[in-house]
């Protein structure tokens, strides 16, 4: 055979894209840690073996005493833990949203409000602060839900109009409607809430985001969509491979991708609208997590998706520990810490990755 | 029976006709290369028989119509060269390689052993394998297509389009790569319609020529009786001249003395 000028030779070859054990390793431990630091560190301190022990004690066919008081497991359970739980589903979700986005449409900038869920949840909210539902009807919590609402008409809209213009590819067509969707929705809101001044200050909080929870029941209020769509988006991690190549290429490799364009979209949207609606818009995290984990273990979706959904998780609960702790007793909106920490990380990233 | 079967084949974009009434056959184990001037419909004659482009007329593919099978059972039947492949830049060369085997995994697998074996061997034998490791945007343009012609290998299709498979390659890997398909069509009875704009390496590799010009198939037959002076000069509006050497014709340009400079 004629020699042929072979660049890199040397490289050993290490086969297929595949997640390695120490990296999910690594992840679990990361997001075990700042679990653990969720619940030792807050206004009242708790010793870290106590909470251990605690969290023993409630594994079944364990019987052990902390020594905390009837209080303090008040706080480790009712208080911390949810909100640690609630931080773990929220950031998961929204990173593992982003990353879909960014494979099913091909665009890095891709981020899980992209087709007008923040817009509408957001234009949801203030419809219920200003009508002075934010208090709750009965016993259900009004913003939650009429955001919930908010974001899912918005999505809805944008694919009724996205597929329905012929003229342009459907990727572009999808993301200019999501465009069109979000500025009307955002004006809308911005009238309402321009008619009633005094609510400003919710509504602003709720566009900063937080994961300020009144126990488990956020946590029980996102978990049913959380778990499948975070699910579904995990199986479809080698078809958002193949997406790579372009819609026709897949195509003839095999793969219906409308049907997987239209699940991957859908887990996304309905998974960010459930979280946002108890989380508001927290801005970040579903660009910046993906990227990172891009940057660091490589570009494919087989390798990005697990982790994302992991060190998603870890976080947004890293964050909001510094949103908690940092002017405690006040708190800082969680959505200004992830953009404050997370971009310097981001370029630190940027200038030094080198691939594991 | 033939592997590719088109009937008064018709594609239009808008007004304009770009295949206007193709027939053609190619039997199992052929290989025929279409040839013919830029804009004569290659492309599309490819993409529709590949169900990636809408058509009027009749496609059989080993005798059922194109329609009757899903995604899949296509890309199991028919594996693409496109002409402009879409890169993704940061995939490694060995993964996109293995995306060939996709129609052959089932929902919740992933590629055993023997998928990597049939990638890693395509890939030795367009002579990449040096770079599976690498990521697609750091080969040169004719390192991505030879991968890319690795991957439609990978894929298994009895049947191989290739459009304009070797324009980015040099002298030697263009042989080289057309060799590799030809022995893979003899082990592997495939059945190959390629498109190339290079005449004589068109003329020495197929069995059968299809001369298209704006949608319509001009001329057909072996090579000798496509690649001759008048058609190639007619329809190509080249100055040209085929010599035969016994082992095809040879179709070489010429200038003609009066347009030298002094
Ligand atoms: N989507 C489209 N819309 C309008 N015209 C098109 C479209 N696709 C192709 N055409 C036109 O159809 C004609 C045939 O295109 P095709 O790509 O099949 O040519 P080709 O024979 O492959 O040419 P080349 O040798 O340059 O690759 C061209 O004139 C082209 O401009
Ligand atoms: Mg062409």
């Amino acid at each position: 055979m004629r020699p042929s000028i072979q660049v890199n030779d040397s490289e050993k070859h290490e086969g297929p894209a595949k997640l390695k054990i120490w990296w999910l390793v690594v992840a679990i431990l990361a997001a075990g840690t700042v679990v653990a630091l969720g619940l030792i560190l807050g206004p009242a301190s708790l010793g870290v073996r106590e909470v251990l022990v605690e969290m023993l004690d409630r594994l079944p066919y364990i019987d052990t005493d902390s020594g905390l008081s009837a209080r303090e497991q008040a706080i480790v359970w009712e208080i911390r833990l949810p909100r640690v739980v609630l931080g773990l589903l929220v950031g998961s979700m929204l990173a593992t949203a982003g990353a879909s986005y960014q494979g099913v449409f091909r665009n890095p900038l891709a981020d899980p409000y992209l087709l007008g869920v923040a817009a509408g949840a957001g234009f949801g909210a203030t419809v219920a602060i200003v009508s002075g539902l934010g208090d709750g009807i009965g016993t259900f919590d009004a913003v939650p839900m009429l955001a919930f609402a908010g974001a899912l008409i918005a999505v809805t809209l944008t694919y009724l109009v996205g597929f329905s213009a012929g003229r342009i590819d459907p990727v572009t067509s999808l993301v200019l409607a999501g465009v069109a969707v979000a500025s009307f929705f955002t004006a809308v809101q911005t009238f309402v809430q321009q008619r009633d001044s005094e609510t400003i200050r919710q509504v602003y909080f709720f566009v900063l985001g937080q994961l300020r929870t009144a126990g488990w029941d956020e946590v029980v209020l996102v978990s049913p969509y959380v778990g499948p769509c975070l699910l579904i988006l995990l199986l479809l991690r080698r078809r958002l491979d193949v997406l790579g190549v372009g819609d026709e290429e897949a195509g003839s490799l095999g793969v219906d991708v409308r049907l997987v364009r239209l699940t991957a979209v859908l887990a996304a949207s309905l998974g960010t609208a459930a979280v946002v609606a108890v989380s508001g818009l927290i801005g970040f995290v579903g660009i910046i997590v993906p990227h990172t984990i891009r940057l660091i273990f490589g570009f494919s979706y087989r390798v990005i998706l697990p982790l994302t959904v992991l060190f998603g998780g870890a976080f947004l609960v890293g964050a909001d520990l510094v949103a908690r702790l940092t002017l405690e007793p006040a708190e800082i909106p969680i959505g200004v810490v992830t953009a404050f920490l997370g971009a310097p990380f981001f370029v630190i990233v940027l200038r030094t990755s080198r691939r594991l | 029976m033939e592997t590719i079967s088109c009937r008064s084949l018709r594609v239009n974009f808008g007004v304009t006709e770009v295949l206007r009434g193709i027939n053609l056959e190619v039997p199992k184990g052929g290989w025929t290369t279409i040839v013919g001037p830029n804009g004569s419909g290659k492309t599309t004659l490819l993409r529709a028989i590949a169900g990636l482009q809408k058509s009027q007329g009749l496609i059989q593919i080993n005798g059922h119509a194109l329609g009757a099978y899903s995604r899949k059972e296509v890309a199991k039947q028919i594996a693409i060269v496109p002409q402009q492949p879409v890169i993704p830049h940061g995939m490694k060369v060995l993964d996109y390689v293995l995306l060939g085997r996709t129609s052959h995994l089932g929902f919740f697998e992933t590629e055993k052993k023997s998928d990597i074996e049939k990638a890693h061997s395509a890939l030795d034998e367009l002579d990449v394998g040096f770079a599976e490791s690498r990521t697609m945007g750091t080969l040169s343009g004719g390192e991505i297509q030879r991968v890319v012609v690795a991957r439609a290998l990978t894929q298994g299709s009895p049947v191989l389009l290739l459009d304009e498979p070797t324009t980015a390659l040099d002298i030697g890997h263009q042989q080289e790569m057309l060799e590799a398909v030809d022995g893979l069509r003899q082990r592997r009875d495939l059945t190959v319609l390629a498109t190339m704009h290079d005449l004589t390496l068109a003329g020495q590799y197929a069995d059968s020529l299809i001369l298209l010009e704006r949608g319509e198939a001009v001329a057909s037959g072996t090579p000798q009786e496509v690649l001759t002076e008048e058609q190639v000069t007619q329809h190509y509006g080249a100055s040209i001249k085929v010599i035969d050497d016994g082992f095809g014709p040879i179709v070489t340009p010429v200038r003609r003395k009066t347009n030298l400079p002094e």
